[in-house]
């Protein structure tokens, strides 16, 4: 009896709180959160995880700043997330993209939801790459079909018997293990997992004179503490990586893209104007990475150091009055 | 996975009733043969049928199942349909506007406080926690440092952002936790129904459903504060359901007689009786938020985590110690706070000032707090000030360096870290791992059902040989076993260290007090900051992930021996003593056997802790799973992440039910 009374009471308990849920919860809700705080326009950035980017995302937040009159929000996350996050407004924009076919078709193509922001004027390219100091003792290493004869001098205990090929972070599109196999080079991937341990790893080995291969990029600010030689394979032809199992070329040049929530891009007034006009080349992108990676400076010093001695440059990407 | 949650630092081990050793190995034999027949029978009509059809070696691609499709149509579908499903309008979109809110709220309050005001917020409010006497003193004191620190760190506003989430994330947790733990306490059903989903929600890695909360709830403060919901709320709601399952009958009985009604009796008196296990439940809720905090930065919540992130990008030690420190002194600060508070539960308030008790004490802080406040307004910055911080990035790199310098390599003799991981992988990690992939895996599942028959019943046997199934069934065997190896040797390491630290501090007071700040320290330091140390001494290699794993699981297994040895009946001591045994001779032949369940529980707690990391692994190294984890969020790849989280799930099961303590008859016995 007491037991039945109890159950009933714990329904009607139960009953009366989805109801006062289902009340508070019957307006729809926004769906985006409004784009002005207050009467002083916001701009929504993203900073990736590498220093370049994190370059582009401090000068143009200085900029919209201090000239513009904007407040900038700049919001750290995944390269996937952060299309996402474009899609729905969350950001305005991406400074630098390295390709992501699958969410450009989703989100530009299909859900028009993102518009193309043009070229950012530097150009990425991904390859495999030794060490000068390894190079210069062995200068036929650089080409693809010496590398089996030095497999030897890329040994570590993670590879086994053969040569190591040293992996970045999940974060860069890699067709190694495919390339290794089609190639048939007596060589190994070992995924370090993140930029950070890569970079550490290959410090090491610079320090210490060894020799190692590894997936690797420019521009990169490392490449101005350590130099890094290319090492050539099959040269890339339109197409030839289209399946991922059997590519055996090397990866394509690629110029660096923006990208625009597509409603910001029509109605963002100066800001989008001024991100659209955003490009510079690569030696001054390295720059501005460079003092934040190698001088440690912030990311905003930064940029106030680099937009004070080069007015020139960024006095064009200002929108016409 | 067990009763006992994550992280154990203050929990006492469970007291089960366990055969004395002779007994027990006689009963093993016994038991072993009579279990291991029925097995040897099946195994004998079944693997043969099994090889025949499917064929030995790796795990038959025909008998896999691929989950990635149908997880990669529901991202799509939930990509399409957010902004316009009902779902999203009338429910989720409610849920992520109010957790944005409810952030931005609690920040905005703590920022106008100024930093004179918070930081005699936080002072007092420890000291009111702990009681307004001496004792609770110390703790005021331990907040005043904490906080300073973090302001000469140049952290305040990150740690102002922090704590708004974590205010909002652990009440979150904690209701949630609280309403579980109460429908599991009153119904034996519900708790049954409620383990393993809790045991998911703590070893599934947060990587893995990150992506999915992301896409639902949107980038930044909403699925990072669900996840840490998730990740934080099973400690609260294990605690507070065995808090009420274990009142003590004759309390209960006598409320009964005195004519209490169900409701009555549940809130004077069980769940007054359970107030320390919430107590408890509440700090380990606390602990496990704040170890979401780095996880939160990757989807754009910003706070200490960014700073920690945004360390790593450009390889800067230093700057992510100076975040990471902060995290560790929050958890000290709330750590000792909620135990200051635990203790004094159930003693008698001594007398005093009535306005230092009950609710005027509360009062009080308020009054105090508000006018710190109003005259930071009227005299100073609202923010810390910036004259007041040292910059600690410079020094720790250049201690990095040189230690690194000097003890990667070149030490006479000893020979240095790099050498001692590339033994470590050529001569443990690579037979271990060859081996497991070379087994059959209808051996391998015949191991794993005769290793869980003999330690359970054939209930555990089942539950092990069918999650190990569900791994092949992903179509992750191999990578899993990989896995696998690494966390067997890993948990070798830890248990090796941790089993020796335990009993020298258990034996050397002074020793413990001296490690207590360390283990804390390894505890709550979030991996990333110690990755980059961790690859420059021991290269990109899985000896890497396994340190890693190490660090985070020594602290546990390092506490739980030290207790363990340490309840040890004293009477037992004292004969052993008086029958002229030599110290060595009590430590071997009275002390550890007698701490066998406490040894248990520690090898218990060692796997699922290394299992928590598997994840931190991949990101120095570790490859396997760890790395497909964070593949399928930074890819956006759902299908390849979950998939690879659920089999560290599977993995957890595993190695769970394997070294459950007090498995079996003990264990049927101790769940009533």
């Amino acid at each position: 009896m007491r037991t039945k009374t109890r159950n009933t009471r714990t329904a009607v308990a139960a009953t009366a709180v989805l109801g006062l849920l289902a009340l508070s919860g019957c307006g729809a809700a926004e769906t985006g959160k409004s784009n002005d705080a207050g009467d002083k326009k916001t701009v929504k950035l993203t900073v990736p995880s590498w220093v370049g980017a994190q370059a582009n995302t401090a000068v143009a937040a200085y900029l919209l700043e201090k000239e513009l009159g904007y407040t900038v929000k700049t919001q750290q996350m995944g390269e996937v997330l952060a299309w996402d996050a474009l899609s729905k407004g969350d950001i305005d924009g991406i400074l630098e993209d390295w390709g992501h076919p699958k969410e450009e078709k989703q989100y530009v193509d299909t859900k028009k939801t993102v518009v193309k922001g043009g070229d950012l004027g530097v150009t990425g390219h991904i390859g495999w790459f030794v060490p000068k100091y390894f190079a210069d003792k062995h200068p036929d290493v650089t080409d693809w079909k010496n590398l089996n004869k030095y497999a030897d001098e890329f040994k570590t205990a993670e590879s086994g018997d053969k040569g190591e090929i040293l992996e970045g972070s999940p974060d860069y599109v890699t067709n190694d293990d495919a390339i290794i196999k089609n190639l048939k080079l007596n060589l190994k991937t070992n995924y370090s997992g993140s930029e950070a341990s890569q970079i550490t790893a290959m410090k090491k080995y610079a320090k210490a004179k060894k020799p190692f291969l590894t997936y690797w990029w420019t521009p990169q600010w490392l490449n101005a503490e350590i130099d890094m030689v290319e090492v050539k394979l099959p040269a890339y032809k339109e197409g030839c990586d289209a399946d991922p199992k059997k590519v055996a070329c090397a990866y394509p040049n690629t110029p660096l893209q923006k990208f625009f929530n597509a409603d910001f891009a029509k109605n963002g007034g100066k800001a989008a104007e001024f991100l659209k006009n955003f490009t510079w080349t690569t030696e001054q992108q390295n720059e501005v990475a460079l003092m934040i990676a190698d001088e440690k400076l912030s990311p905003e010093a930064a940029a106030e150091k680099w937009v004070k001695a080069n007015e020139s440059t960024w006095k064009t990407w200002m929108p016409k009055k | 996975m067990t009763a006992a949650v994550t992280t154990p630092p203050k929990e006492k081990p469970a007291q089960q009733a366990v055969p004395g050793p002779g007994r027990l190995a006689s009963a093993v034999r016994h038991r072993a043969g009579r279990k291991l027949l029925p097995l040897a029978v099946a195994a004998f009509v079944l693997v043969p049928l099994g090889v025949v059809l499917w064929g030995g070696g790796s795990w038959p691609a025909a008998l896999t199942v691929d989950v990635s499709g149908p997880l990669d149509d529901a991202n799509e579908w939930v990509i399409d349909n957010r902004e316009s499903h009902p779902l999203f309008l009338y429910f989720l979109l409610h849920l992520s506007n109010t957790a944005t809110d409810a952030v931005d709220a609690v920040y905005n309050g703590l920022d106008a406080l100024g930093w004179v005001g918070f930081a005699v917020l936080a002072v007092l409010f420890a000291w009111r926690a702990a009681g307004f006497d001496r004792r609770g003193a110390k703790t005021a004191g331990t907040a005043a440092v904490v906080f300073a620190v973090c302001g000469l760190l140049g952290m305040w506003d990150a740690t102002l952002l922090t704590l708004a989430l974590m205010v909002v994330a652990v009440a979150a947790a904690s209701v949630l936790g609280i309403a579980l733990g109460l429908a599991a306490g009153l119904s034996d059903r519900f708790h049954r129904m409620l383990r393993p989903v809790l045991d998911t929600m703590q070893v599934m890695p947060a990587f893995a459903y990150l992506l999915p909360f992301v896409l639902v709830f949107g980038t930044g403060t909403p699925a990072a504060l669900f996840c840490t919901v998730i990740y934080a709320a099973p400690p609260m709601a294990r605690l507070t359901a065995l808090g009420l399952r274990g009142a003590d009958a004759g309390v209960l009985e006598a409320s009964a007689s005195l004519g209490a009604s169900g409701r009555q009796r549940l809130w004077t008196a069980r769940l007054p009786l359970a107030r320390k296990e919430m107590l408890l439940g509440l700090n380990q809720t606390i602990m496990m938020a704040l170890s979401m905090v780095v996880i939160a930065a990757l989807v754009g919540a910003g706070g200490l985590g960014e700073e920690v992130y945004s360390a790593l990008s450009t390889v800067d030690v230093g700057k992510a110690l100076a975040a990471g420190i902060p995290i560790v002194l929050i958890a000290v600060w709330l750590d000792r706070t909620t135990a200051a508070a635990g203790e004094r539960i159930g003693t008698s308030v001594p007398g005093g000032s009535r306005l230092l008790h009950g609710w005027r004490a509360w009062a009080l802080v308020a009054v105090v707090t508000a006018a710190a406040a109003a005259a930071n307004r009227a005299l100073l910055a609202p923010t810390w000030p910036e004259g007041w911080t040292y910059d600690i990035s410079t020094p720790v790199n250049k201690a990095q360096d040189w230690i690194t310098e000097h003890l990667a390599s070149g030490i006479p003799v000893l020979g240095g870290t790099e050498v001692w991981s590339e033994n470590f992988t050529l001569w443990v990690l690579n037979p271990l791992r060859d081996g497991l992939v070379w087994l059959p895996w209808w051996a391998l599942l015949l191991i794993v059902a005769g290793l869980a028959w003999l330690v359970g019943t054939w209930a555990t046997a089942l539950t092990s040989t069918l999650a190990l199934g569900a791994i092949g069934v992903l179509g992750v065997w191999t990578k899993s076993l990989d896995t696998l190896s690494q966390v067997i040797a890993a948990l070798f390491v830890t248990l090796l260290l941790g089993f020796a630290l335990g009993v020298a501090a258990a034996r050397a007071g002074r020793f413990e007090r001296w490690m207590r700040p360390v283990l804390d320290a390894m505890q709550t330091m979030p991996q990333f900051v110690y990755l980059i140390p961790v690859v420059a001494l021991f290269g990109v290699t899985r000896a890497s992930a396994i340190i890693a794993a190490v660090v985070y699981a020594l602290p546990a297994v390092v506490r739980i021996t030290t207790q363990g040895i340490r309840e040890v009946d004293p009477a037992a001591l004292e004969a052993a003593r008086s029958l002229g045994a030599g110290s060595r001779q009590q430590l071997l032949q009275v002390q550890l056997p007698l701490a066998r369940p406490a040894l248990q529980l520690a090898v218990n707690q060692g796997v699922v802790l290394v299992l928590a990391v598997v994840v931190v692994g991949g990101l120095v190294g570790g490859g396997a799973l760890g790395y497909d984890v964070v593949k399928g969020l930074s890819r956006g790849e759902m299908g390849v992440g979950m998939t690879a989280g659920a089999a560290i799930v599977c993995l957890g099961l595993v190695l769970d039910r394997l070294t459950q303590p007090g498995a079996g008859r003990s264990r049927r016995r101790h769940e009533g």
